[in-house]
């Protein structure tokens, strides 16, 4: 049976990931998603080798270095693992501003104590202590902003939202990871059409990724909608439609799904409209962001009508 | 040359995942099957499937497509069924522009699979 070492103590690992059976035998591993997606449990092997599956997504220079992720691994040999360090994982940053942007979503500015390599659209795990963390997506973007842009939504009973909305204030210091995640613009083909969807703070990553793309001189039409119950929940509508106005291309589309009509804003679920008036999606760049059951959804949808794998991106959260 | 250098290789299988599943996941005979499915993890296992049947590299033997097709099979998975994919296959390759000789021969190594898929 393959045995896990960790801090001079040896731990049988039959049929668990490394996270799971450490955490069970009391050893305090930061960790968030338990699905291979936020990087939080990240840990390097010193000794012995980690199947392939437990570096999935993982950037090359931490591969070459034998890190990987606990949650993923399932040790088909003994293995000699440590925390990886502190330095290398994470960046101390000052919340410069926060400001409500809808009735349940704050919009948090802060700023990296060092130079912070980013993409919009990416995401960071924000530290409420030394091991509980929550992933939060870029808005902002690198070239166009100072500060790192996060919306966070306040979510019912959740620990670390509610944390942040209740305790959080300017000046204060706060502890980020670097910056993980494939969802986002990649410069090239600037003649592709792109979809974005979004449903609540799912806005974040989209709001930095179509900017992005505007900055990256993108040709091909970029259609952004963003659905919500009404029309409060549909935040920085003035700043898009700004941004409608200033680029031919870029066009915003706000969709709510309750109610009566209003004008100005499409009625219905926003998968719903934007396949609606995209029913051709073949050759398209697809982005998905917001609400679980929608994007799983999309991802489907999207394909069907057109879309190639490869060029779908979603965050569901 | 081997079938699957002869197919194309891995290019080749990256060029029918995508055909290959959507007349799947389009066809009312049998999308049922795949409902649920998150498509990323699915289409990295319409990849391993299309390797297989383009005689490609894999490591799946006769007992794991019994296990990994046995709770569809407990769905009403039968033979019909098989028969939808084993048409998608074609259609695939045949949209592909891989000559007739070539999709028997794939045709052959899905086929030979039948009595496995469905459990018998
Ligand atoms: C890639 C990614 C990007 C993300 N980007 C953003 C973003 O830009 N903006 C944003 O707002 N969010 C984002 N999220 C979501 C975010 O990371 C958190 O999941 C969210 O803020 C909730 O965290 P929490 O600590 O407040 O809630 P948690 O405490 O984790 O609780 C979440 C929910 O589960 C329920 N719950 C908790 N514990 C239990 C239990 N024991 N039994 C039953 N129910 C329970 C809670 O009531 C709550 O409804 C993202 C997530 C991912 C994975
Ligand atoms: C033609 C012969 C077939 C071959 C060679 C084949 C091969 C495979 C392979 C290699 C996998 C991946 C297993 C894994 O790695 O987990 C798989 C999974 C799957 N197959 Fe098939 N298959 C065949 C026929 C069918 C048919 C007829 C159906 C249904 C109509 C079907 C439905 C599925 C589904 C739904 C999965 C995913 C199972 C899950 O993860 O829930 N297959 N198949």
């Amino acid at each position: 049976m393959p045995k896990v070492n960790f801090g001079g103590q040896s731990y049988d690992c039959k049929d668990k990931s490394v996270l799971d059976c450490l955490t069970a035998q009391g050893v305090a591993i930061p960790s968030s998603c338990h699905s291979g997606i936020c990087q939080t449990c990240m840990l390097r092997a010193v000794g012995g080798n980690v199947p392939p599956k437990a570096q999935e997504g993982l950037k090359p220079t931490l591969i070459d270095q034998n890190y990987f992720l606990a949650c993923s691994c399932y040790p088909e040999e003994d293995i000699e693992v440590v925390l990886p360090n502190d330095a290398l994982t994470r960046v101390r940053a000052t919340v410069s501003s926060i400001e409500l942007l809808a009735g349940d979503i704050i919009g948090i500015k802060i700023q990296p104590s060092q130079t912070f390599d980013y993409r919009a659209g990416q995401f960071i795990n924000f530290y409420k202590d030394e091991t509980t963390s929550r992933s939060y997506s870029l808005a902002s973007v690198p070239a166009l902003n100072e500060d790192i842009f996060l919306h966070v939504r306040k979510v019912p009973d959740g620990l670390v939202s509610n944390w942040i909305f209740n305790n959080l204030q300017v000046n204060d210091i706060v502890s980020i990871s670097m910056a993980v995640g494939n969802c986002f613009y990649v410069p090239g083909k600037p003649e592709q059409d792109i979809l974005l969807i979004g449903t609540g703070s799912g806005l974040a990553p989209l709001y930095g990724i179509a900017r992005d793309a505007l900055y990256n001189k993108h040709k091909g039409k970029i259609r952004l909608y963003h659905g919500a119950y009404n029309t409060a929940g549909l935040y920085l509508a003035e700043e898009l439609r700004k941004l409608e106005e200033a680029n031919s291309n870029f066009s915003y589309i706000p969709c709510i799904s309750e109610g009566p009509a209003v004008n100005g804003f499409a009625k219905g679920m926003v998968l719903d409209v934007a396949l609606a008036d995209n029913p051709d999606l073949a050759g398209w760049r697809v982005f998905l962001c917001g609400n679980p059951a929608m994007v799983t959804s999309a991802k489907t949808q999207t394909f069907l009508a057109g879309a190639a794998t490869r060029d779908i991106f979603a965050d569901p959260f | 040359m081997s079938l699957y250098e002869e197919i194309g290789g891995e290019p080749a299988v990256n060029a029918a995942v995508d055909i290959f599943y959507r007349k799947v996941l389009k066809d009312d005979r049998i999308k049922r099957f795949f409902d649920g499915v998150d498509m990323d993890r699915q289409a990295a296992k319409q990849k391993a499937f299309l390797t297989m049947a383009f005689g490609g590299p894999h490591n799946y033997t006769g007992e794991d497509m019994r296990r990994g097709h046995a709770h569809l099979v407990a769905q009403g998975l039968n033979d019909s069924h098989f028969d939808a994919v084993m048409e998608h296959i074609g259609a695939t390759l045949t949209e592909l522009n891989v000559p007739g000789n070539l999709i028997a021969q794939a045709a052959a190594i899905a086929e030979s699979t039948r009595n496995d898929v469905l459990g018998r």
